[in-house]
């Protein structure tokens, strides 16, 4: 078990190949669907003003060196107004696909976890700059849940609970390397054995 | 006319279980599929986090799974009761779990995009009523649908060039394992897969996904189908494309298939991708008496 602790280096990232299993602690913020267009939109290729500014402002030393999770989380507010997570697995990371290079890109992210692994653009984008794709076990939603320390913050929750941006604290949060930044893709391989299989299955 | 006294209190236990234990037939070929890969292996490692993330949310009584779905309500009731009142008490019942945690807001008007934050909304949450012929009996199967693995269906219109598939039983084949392929890890396998052969377009992805709430363990009664199935749960995982996408030997849990009636003009293939978070429940309510199972 190899340990990540943000804020990760591309040395560490460089260290890191297909199939190594790491325990990721430190900082970092779900964003799923409508978070990936914002940043993209709003931030990379748009001129945030107001409120995006101010959002990027804090997430950028966040992000840098950091790590996304799709995740939309099952949540809870307790009577003091503190959040926190109840069923937390990850979520289908090929919808971000035309999203995360260009995220990994501006915005120094080391790491995405997820689930499914994800396309080529992002492969490209975790070899040009330095990350990894990192998957965690989809549905394993209660035991994630509890490497989950602390909610430190949320925002855009305009975006629906599941899809806001939850700033968290996690420790030891288990997951493995399925694509790294050596071009090496677990998805890739078993998507071509398994359109190999299918041929001979089918005598075609 | 009959109305179901505590419907509402009785629905949102049957959420509850629905969201947080998953029934025994899949625990079992949960079991089954890791005893089944190899020591060390990736496919292993996950089905065991998945058979322990399963006992700890049935003891937190936290969902197993945080994206709980479509909550697709299948209703069996007697004539005289009528189905309004009914879907009321189990929406409410719905936006009542939700404010427990049991259910993620999961539904977003689609023009706007904004989240009604308690899983009400328009065809939300989807409901299917049914009568039948036993008096005093009301049968509520839950099927909670997660949304991963709801996007990895898809409805084959046959012939298909690109397949080289037929309209015959092996362009079905074709069109089931193709599905298999193409879902990858995307939808949390290992899959239940729920088919139907023909139908309209609507009716036959709506007969698919009912399949999804067969027990693992059942027989079709028609012996084609029966023998379809065994045979297309063997080749999904022959395939090897394994939990959660990681590769090894299982993919599939079950399929069950069954067929509808076409027009001489189509043939449609439905699959429905259910993920091994294969969250279903029943609630009976026979004399008065509630049971769950």
């Amino acid at each position: 078990m190899i340990d990540l602790r943000t804020p990760i280096s591309e040395d560490q990232i460089r260290q890191l190949h297909v199939g190594d299993v790491v325990a990721v602690s430190g900082t970092v913020v779900t964003a799923r669907d409508a978070a990936h267009k914002y940043m993209v939109e709003q931030w990379i290729e748009g001129t945030p003003a107001g409120d995006d500014a101010a959002l990027l402002a804090i997430l950028r030393p966040v992000l840098a060196g950091g790590v996304i999770y799709h995740c939309g989380p099952v949540v809870r507010q307790d009577e003091s107004g503190r959040w926190h997570f109840v069923a937390a697995g990850p979520t289908t990371s090929s919808r971000e696909e035309p999203y995360e290079h260009k995220v990994i890109g501006a915005l120094g992210v080391r790491a995405i976890i997820g689930k499914g692994g994800m396309g080529d653009l992002t492969l490209g984008a975790c070899a040009e700059h330095g990350a990894v794709y990192l998957h965690a076990v989809g549905g394993a939603a209660t035991l994630i849940a509890q490497r989950v320390r602390e909610v430190e913050d949320v925002y855009k929750t305009e975006f629906g609970l599941p899809e806001a941006f939850w700033r968290i604290r996690v420790e030891d949060f288990q997951c493995v390397v399925t694509m790294d930044s050596h071009g090496g893709s677990l998805h890739k391989e078993v998507l071509e054995k398994s359109r190999r299989r299918y041929r001979e299955i089918m005598g075609g | 006319m009959k109305i179901l006294p505590d419907l509402e209190k009785h629905t949102l236990e049957l959420v509850r279980l629905a969201s947080t234990q998953l029934p025994a037939d899949i625990v079992d070929a949960l079991e089954r599929g890791r005893d089944a890969e190899a020591e060390g292996s990736a496919a292993r490692a996950t089905l065991d986090t998945v058979l322990a993330n399963i006992v700890m949310a049935a003891e937190a009584s936290s969902p197993i799974c945080q994206d709980t779905g479509t909550p697709v309500f299948y209703v069996r009731h007697p004539w005289d009761y009528p189905t309004p009142p009914m879907r009321e008490a189990m929406a409410a019942a719905v936006r009542e779990a939700t404010a427990c945690s049991y259910l993620r807001p999961n539904a977003v008007d689609s023009v706007t995009g904004a989240n009604s934050g308690d899983n009400s909304g328009e065809h939300f949450p989807a409901f299917y009523f049914e009568q039948w012929d036993r008096p005093d009996e009301v049968r509520v199967d839950l099927m909670l649908k997660g949304g991963g693995s709801e996007n990895q269906g898809i409805q084959y219109s046959l012939p298909d060039r690109d397949l080289g598939a037929g309209r015959d039983l092996d362009g079905v084949r074709k069109a089931v394992l193709d599905a298999l392929v193409r879902a990858q890890g995307h939808g949390c396998g290992p899959a239940v897969v729920g088919v139907c052969i023909g139908g309209d377009r609507g009716g036959s992805i709506a007969v698919a996904k009912r399949q999804i709430l067969r027990p693992l363990g059942d027989r079709n009664p028609d012996t084609t189908l029966a023998a379809l199935e065994d045979e297309l749960r063997a080749k999904g995982n022959e395939l090897g494309i394994g939990p959660m996408g990681f590769g090894g030997a299982t993919t599939v849990l079950g399929v069950k298939i069954a067929k509808a009636h076409r027009l001489p003009a189509s043939f449609f293939v439905s699959v429905v991708y259910m993920c091994w978070a294969a969250r279903r429940h029943a609630m009976i309510i026979k004399a008065g008496e509630v049971s769950y199972d």
